[in-house]
């Protein structure tokens, strides 16, 4: 763990109690067994709100605490340990650094207090294919009537279906990436749920002819640079979130073997299994490194921002592959179950991994940014 | 914990006298080999006598172990300005021969006396140490010994006032070169495999001492074989309690993995970046990206390994406040590294292609010849110092506490 300031501390403390208490995986469990529509339990994330996560990022002057984004990923660890599901990321953490790192003044105005008290929910809707490609952008923005129409189709938008506002990547007719304000009552705006593995808030967005004011531009960054570093921002949030589910993947599996008795001894005393779970934990102590240094390079406002947060995802990624698997492997039988919660774990690692690139994206971009 | 001013100030002193200070001649020069006493380093005799008085001036200062008391030789520094010292040696391209002098006098037989010596011990022997003047070897495997350390049968009898040692040892680096020898020895034969081991220290110069040097496979002879024959170690020189030889082992083997977690002096793979030698040897697309794309991916595999290596041992560092106390973490960061280290080379050596087995003459760089032979040496490394299974069981049971996966004794 990264030494943490006193304040970091005391919230990471109380996000760990909260989400055990009050948001354990039963209750994702709870959820999914109900058939609820929007993918997450309101009241849960109403309790996000008044503890404040929603300011995390946001600076005093619009409501917020400001307090980074190394604070924020401790609690996305503590909310990927227990698979909980909310807007959270989607919108305080996405979309509150799409405004802080694109907005006016007047956007900061307009749309961070909403992004606070939660008025709004924002989510970034890049992907229009199925493997995320940062620059795969067909979605077009061209100059109209003294603002933009948009025209396109994205898919996989995380808590597209709960979304009031959505940050669509579109191409300027200089075909540059920009991203634009869309809220998702604006004509033309039209949506679809998918269902997936990890059960969470996916949706099929299409634009046509979406007709926005000039105000809906994000421009405080100019040709591309925002998308770029929004993505980047977004995958170190990704990594810490998957740190989560992976060290809590690890520490089921290691009660798993400390208690179960095959042939007269626990199966932890099989040195196979043993050295397993060692190779495990030393992947964890990396993963955990990578992932922190992550959001901790963007805190920083560090040179190598960017290959940290390609390392973040790809080294936290390569840690939760194998844990997720060995999950289900040294469980046996049992972890094959509905009934056990190691399914949930695999399935919301291979959602994650495949979220805003998977790992042999984020090595070729390391490479890359490395001059390789 | 001084403050950051203190320690910025701290800097800047210890950058100016490593300047005024180092001297000219040893620019350039592979220190490393010197002080280390390997068998292909040959020094002049300007480098020798510029050598030895760099060595006593960072002595004087105590810098040949500066975290240790100012009463034993050393600064009495914290180790945060331990890490200066040797930043600044190193910004400065001088180099600390001192922990190579004394081969494992200052990683890992100094520490471990400071805990475990009588004071009488630790005014006897740091000293020297701390000065780089005297050389220490390790008696540790033996021929039947090796992963099973406990299983020793080096035997010291109780003759009075000295114990008589007779046995083998095998694998002690540095020992045709050493003054003093650590050694592991049985001194109740009827204890448990544990119980009835002691730690002695005896010099090597003595008739019952006998070493012969191992040719390894990379053409270098830093180990020997050492035969005791009525060696004689002195009832003062048991370092601990009679028969616990066990408990400061397993210190000493901590320190040990302490000081083979991070990167060791001059390497020719650090010549010049793994993806720039790949550029050179194997070329790259209008893109800029290496052509050989399977390599590339393990390439950049490997510096992510490596960062996140150099991460951990940060986070590690940072997590003790400064203080990195020697412990199961240290099992991780020796594995971590290993695996870097070793894919390293592999990786360069397939890069260079053919050039990559060159063993001697001039159809070879002395780049590529060094690549090569750290490539041999390097499979020690997860062998040595506790092999790479046993850093293992050391994680799943005194880390995860599994139970014991290897046999009791």
């Amino acid at each position: 763990m990264a030494a943490l300031t006193e304040e970091q501390s005391i919230l990471k403390d109380q996000a760990a109690s909260w989400v055990e208490a009050e948001l354990p995986v039963q209750k994702f469990r709870e959820f999914r067994n109900s058939n609820s529509d929007g993918g997450f339990d309101p009241k849960a994330w109403s309790a996000m709100v008044d503890m404040g996560w929603t300011g995390i990022l946001v600076p005093d002057a619009y409501g917020g605490s400001d307090l980074g984004y190394l604070t924020f990923g401790v609690i996305l660890e503590q909310l990927g340990r227990q698979l909980c599901a909310s807007p959270l990321f989607a919108s305080a953490y996405v979309g509150a650094s799409a405004i802080n790192l694109g907005g006016s003044d007047g956007q900061k105005q307009q749309w961070l207090p909403a992004i606070v008290d939660g008025s709004e929910i924002l989510t970034l809707a890049v992907d229009e294919q199925p493997r995320h490609q940062r620059d795969a952008i067909a979605c077009a923005a061209s100059a109209g009537d003294g603002g933009y129409v948009l025209s396109g189709a994205k898919t996989f938008v995380p808590e597209g279906m709960s979304a009031t506002t959505f940050v669509v990547a579109a191409k300027t007719d200089a075909a540059d990436i920009e991203l634009f304000l869309v809220p998702a009552n604006t004509a033309g705006v039209s949506r679809t749920g998918m269902a997936t593995v990890d059960n969470r808030d996916y949706a099929r967005v299409t634009l046509s002819d979406v007709a926005l004011p000039a105000e809906s531009h994000l421009g405080a960054l100019p040709g591309g640079e925002l998308h770029e570093h929004l993505l980047n921002r977004a995958c170190a949030g990704v990594a810490m979130e998957m740190l989560g589910v992976g060290c809590f993947s690890f520490e089921m599996t290691l009660d798993y073997l400390k208690t179960r008795k095959q042939f007269g001894k626990v199966i932890g005393s099989f040195q196979a299994l043993g050295h397993r779970a060692a190779e495990l934990y030393s992947a964890q102590e990396m993963a955990r490194s990578c992932a922190e240094a992550g959001v901790i390079a963007i805190d920083n406002d560090a040179d190598d921002q960017a290959a940290m947060s390609a390392l973040s995802k790809a080294k936290t990624g390569e840690f939760l592959f194998d844990m997720s698997n060995q999950l289900i492997q040294i469980h046996g039988g049992i972890g094959m179950t509905d009934d056990y919660d190691a399914g949930f774990y695999l399935k919301r690692a291979r959602a994650l991994e495949a979220l805003y690139g998977n790992q042999a994206l984020h090595r070729d971009r390391y490479a890359s940014l490395l001059g390789f | 914990m001084q403050n950051g001013n203190e320690m910025e100030s701290f800097r800047s002193d210890v950058k100016a006298w490593v300047i005024e200070n180092f001297p000219a001649s040893l620019r350039g020069v592979d220190l490393a080999g010197i002080a280390g006493g390997e068998s292909g380093a040959k020094a002049d005799e300007e480098v020798k006598v510029g050598l030895d008085a760099w060595r006593q001036k960072l002595a004087e200062k105590g810098w040949g172990a500066p975290t240790w008391p100012v009463e034993y030789g050393g600064a009495g520094l914290t180790d945060p300005q331990a890490d200066i010292i040797g930043e600044e040696i190193h910004n400065a391209g001088a180099y600390n021969p001192i922990p190579h002098m004394t081969g494992m006098g200052v990683t890992m037989v100094g520490p471990t006396l400071l805990e475990y010596g009588t004071a009488e011990q630790k005014t006897r022997h740091l000293k020297g140490i701390a000065s780089g003047e005297i050389r220490w070897c390790l008696g540790l495997s033996e021929p039947n010994a090796g992963s099973d350390l406990a299983s020793l049968s080096t035997k010291a009898q109780d003759k009075g006032d000295y114990f008589a040692l007779n046995g083998q040892k095998v694998w002690t680096s540095g020992a045709h070169i050493s003054q003093w020898c650590g050694a592991l020895v049985r001194t109740d034969t009827d204890a448990g495999k544990r119980d009835g081991i002691s730690f002695v220290m005896l010099p090597m110069q003595q008739d019952g001492v006998e070493t012969r040097p191992i040719r390894l496979i990379s053409g270098i002879s830093p180990f020997c074989e050492t035969y005791f024959t009525d060696a004689r170690a002195e009832k003062g020189d048991l370092l601990g309690n009679l028969n616990d030889g066990w408990s400061v082992v397993k210190r000493l083997l901590q320190h040990e993995r302490q000081s083979q977690t991070g990167g060791r002096g001059v390497s020719m793979l650090d010549s010049e970046p793994l993806h720039v030698k790949a550029q050179r040897f194997v070329g790259t697309d209008d893109s800029g990206a290496l052509v050989d794309k399977d390599l590339r991916q393990r390439l950049v595999r490997n510096y992510m390994d490596g960062t996140a290596h150099r991460l951990t041992a940060q986070r590690i560092t940072d997590e003790a406040a400064g203080r990195v106390e020697v412990s199961a973490a240290a099992s991780i960061l020796k594995n971590s590294n290993t695996r870097f280290a070793q894919q390293k080379a592999e990786l360069a050596l397939e890069i260079m292609g053919s050039q990559g087995i060159g063993w001697s003459g001039e159809d070879f760089a002395e780049e590529e010849l060094g690549i090569v032979r750290e490539w041999l040496s390097g499979k020690a490394m997860s062998i040595y110092g506790g092999s790479y299974e046993v850093q293992n069981n050391i994680i799943s049971k005194n880390v995860l506490g599994l139970p014991e996966t290897t046999q009791k004794g």
